[in-house]
């Protein structure tokens, strides 16, 4: 038996050139400042940006006129405490409609609220009276804080109202009549309903998976450039065989983004004080297939690359629909059937709401168990997609190899023939 | 030079840059194939407006006729479906962390009865707040179902003691607050996302695609060829490659606003020229900082990365989701370097609003003023493009 086809020696050789490769492909990294940008300058600085964008989390002081022409104690006092609340500020009192309205078209104001003329006289007699609230639409938040701080202060007013209309013998009956059946309302896991709590996080996967994919499409595009005949593997005796190509560059990248990840997930939630209840090892546990399905998928995705400028003009743009796909912000549960599956072949979709789950929810692994294993089953997909890839571009080099090699030997052989 | 020849040299450069279009397929895909997938899945994506049928859990300890009618009125809301009933708040709270349910509604035991004798049992609804949308949406109905069983045993006790419909309503609400989101009365969310990513998705594009297009020059070394077609003049130069993208970008941008205004019937109060004007500018505007983009940084790398960032800020930027008025101060006149912040500010005016155009004009001036950028960067850029040598 000749030396090279006994086994122990094709797995030595294996995993040498697998070494070797991941040496390759870690100066290639280093030597590259585009790839450095992607995977480092990126990461680094987007997360900050995106935090720093949100860090009010949520809307304060949004700015209110009014215009009250019943200018009665009992509207005054409702302006008061609307201007009390933490949300909304009235900036002014207008006269009229047409005073607010411009208001409105300065810019100076995003909100209306207007009492009728006879707003104290029904109350004083006990009929139901209607404040009207208009809102500039430019912004969904500013509606919401003009509607919370506005139905908020009618509540209150009303019960006192009616407990001065109707008074009873005691305190507690006052309560009974007013609210027969309270309420309360508790926000989950982001209890100031915050802006910054709900969408970085989201983000901050989104940056993982695509900072992958156009660094290692930018690789690949660059090899393509680089090496002879386009191809994607250099020809060289170290890039004989598939698996040892994927696992010495997919190894390079795992260590690159494992420290990536340390500063994405794990230090820049604390800078900003988002939400971070997940235990860490299920968040270790569920980011470790993330990780592989991302660098598995950018691998693939790397031999369709012909040159090293093409991955930032065909993904960057994807980063808007993954964001939208992945259920963050247009549930989940109302997302058409066409694009959920469509949602299935990235692995920022699972590995999204998984991670919200996990972090911000505190969420086990068990109970995030679909995410898991669709994250596991993208990661074997991808593998096999992109040995097929390299085996394919290792093929076509050879062949193209034998075929100069044997253009030369003919043209040599024609010149002998002479 | 004469001003008949610059016109005939900017044809002349104009023709060489349709040849360049046509020859690569990667100008295709960022120019007509990804503005068309975006608008397919948008549109698609939020077809119904709002989302509807939100699972939430009911924790119904009570068990009761009234408790089942509480809960089949919550289900008949819009926006909320009872998607299960749990046993405990644990499994709900589980099923919650799973994602399987948006909410919960919690009914504590001998809720019927204490609530007709007077013993006020409390009602709680909680939402997971890391969806947004869909807890504001669910913390709406749950309110709203919550008040309205609040006001129903208020009604019926009141109508036991001989009060009047008008006399119980002054005193069970005695101030209603009646809302009129101005443009916009649906709360509709594709009129309210749809009018600034669209937009945002083509200044992405037109961003990359006007840095791709120069910075390609400077890698395959065709720069001085393309420079001396223009006559040496960079205006001239310019002008001739960036004509023909503004006219397909223009036209993407119109089929955008054909979308949004004829197909989808969003609000447009101003009429379309007032938008069509905006939408033209937003594309001049962007391949104008584009321009500005790799004439900072003349190398495609740096150029494309640039573009890329920046393309990628202004959709939180603009502040369309999260206003900018909430933002740190500084990002206020940041928020002003990005085209679409003022598209945005004029689709808000016009569309939306229909307000006079004297409010808009500035915006107007704005857009058109991101023309002077590629004139600040000229010198630097030509420099680049005449000694620059490509290093991958």
């Amino acid at each position: 038996m000749k030396k090279e086809n006994r086994l122990r020696y094709i797995i030595k050789e294996g995993i040498e050139d697998t070494f070797y490769i991941w040496k390759e492909e870690w100066k290639n990294v280093f030597k590259d400042s585009g790839v450095m940008i992607f995977f480092f300058l990126v990461p680094f600085v987007y997360p900050l940006l995106y935090a720093f964008i949100y860090d009010n989390e949520v809307v304060h002081e949004a700015k209110m006129v009014v215009v009250d022409p019943s200018d009665s104690f009992l509207s005054r006092e409702f302006t008061r405490r609307v201007n009390a609340t933490a949300d909304v500020e009235v900036v002014t009192v207008c006269s009229d409609m047409a005073e607010a309205k411009k208001m409105l078209d300065e810019k100076k104001a995003y909100g209306i609220l207007l009492y009728p003329g006879d707003f104290s006289k029904d109350l004083n007699a006990g009929r139901q009276t209607t404040v009207s609230l208009y809102c500039d639409m430019s912004a969904l938040l500013f509606y919401k804080a003009f509607l919370l701080s506005a139905t908020e202060v009618s509540l209150d007013m009303g019960k006192e109202l009616r407990k001065h209309n109707h008074p009873s013998s005691t305190d507690q009956l006052d309560q009974i009549t007013v609210t027969p059946v309270p309420y309360e309302s508790v926000a989950l896991f982001n209890s100031q309903n915050g802006f910054a709590s709900f969408l970085v996080p989201a983000i901050l996967i989104l940056v993982l998976q695509q900072t992958l994919i156009l660094g290692i499409g930018m690789l690949g595009g660059t090899a393509r450039e680089k090496n002879r005949f386009h191809s994607l593997v250099p020809v060289s005796r170290h890039f004989s065989g598939t698996l040892r190509i994927v696992f010495g560059k997919s190894l390079t990248y795992l260590l690159l983004y494992v420290v990536v990840c340390i500063w994405v997930l794990g230090i820049v939630p604390k800078l900003f004080a988002l939400p971070q209840v997940g235990h860490p090892l299920s968040v270790l546990l569920f980011i470790l297939p993330y990780l592989f399905a991302c660098i598995f998928l950018s691998m693939t995705l790397s031999g369709f690359m012909t040159s090293r400028e093409s991955p930032m003009l065909v993904f960057v743009f994807t980063s808007v629909i993954l964001l939208f796909i992945s259920g963050v912000s247009w549930p989940e549960a109302s997302i058409p059937p066409f694009w959920k599956a469509v949602g299935y072949l990235f692995p920022s979709t699972p590995g999204i709401q998984g991670f919200i789950r996990i972090n911000t929810s505190g969420a086990t692994l068990s109970e995030v168990a679909h995410e898991y294993h669709v994250l596991w089953i993208q990661a074997g997909v991808y593998f096999t997609t992109s040995c097929l890839i390299y085996r394919y571009q290792i093929i076509r080099s050879r062949k193209l190899i034998i075929q100069q090699y044997q253009s030369i030997k003919e043209r040599f052989d024609a010149k002998k023939g002479l | 030079m004469i001003y008949k020849e610059s016109l005939h040299r900017i044809w002349l450069v104009a023709k060489r840059e349709m040849r360049r279009l046509v020859e690569k397929p990667i100008y295709l895909f960022c120019m007509l194939v990804a503005p068309a997938i975006c608008v397919i899945f948008f549109v698609s994506l939020m077809r119904e407006g709002l989302p509807t049928n939100l699972p939430i859990a009911v924790v119904d300890m009570d068990n009761s006729v009234n408790s089942r009618n509480l809960i089949r009125q919550l289900d008949a809301f819009e926006q909320t479906k009872v998607s299960m009933k749990t046993m405990s708040f644990t499994e709900a709270r589980q099923e919650m962390q799973k994602g399987n349910v948006y909410g919960i509604f919690y009914i504590p035991s001998g809720f019927a009865v204490e609530a007709t004798s007077g013993k006020q049992p409390k009602l709680s609804f909680y939402t997971n707040a890391t969806y947004l949308i869909a807890a504001s949406l669910l913390f709406r109905d749950m309110k709203t179902m919550s008040v309205l069983a609040s006001a129903a045993v208020g009604l019926q006790t009141g109508l036991a003691r001989g009060y009047t419909n008008d006399q119980l309503m002054g005193q069970l609400q005695p101030i209603v607050v009646d809302t009129h989101p101005i443009g916009n009365p649906w709360l509709n969310y594709s009129v309210y996302l749809n009018n600034t990513v669209l937009p945002g998705v083509l200044q992405l594009l037109i961003f990359l695609v006007t840095v791709f297009s120069i910075a390609s020059e400077i890698k395959y070394s065709t720069t001085r060829k393309w420079l001396e077609m223009g006559g040496n003049s960079l205006t001239v130069s310019l002008l001739g490659k960036l004509l023909p993208q503004t006219v397909i970008f223009t036209i993407v941008g119109f089929m955008i606003c054909a979308v949004l205004y004829g197909f989808n019937s969003f609000p447009l109060q101003s009429g379309w020229a007032p938008m069509l004007t905006a939408m033209f500018l937003l594309v001049v505007a962007s391949q104008a900082v584009g321009t500005f983009m790799i004439g900072v940084l003349p190398t495609p790398r740096l150029g494309l990365s640039f573009a890329s960032l920046f393309g990628m800020i202004s959709f939180s930027i603009v502040g369309f989701s999260f206003p900018v008025q909430a933002m740190h101060p500084t990002l206020h006149a940041l928020s002003n370097l990005f085209p679409l912040r003022h598209y945005f500010l004029i689709y808000i005016d016009q569309a939306l609003n229909g307000r006079d155009l004297f409010y808009t004009i500035g915006e107007y001036a704005w857009l058109s003023g991101f023309l002077v950028l590629p004139f600040l960067i000229g010198r630097n850029l030509k420099r680049a493009l005449l000694e620059f040598k490509y290093l991958p």
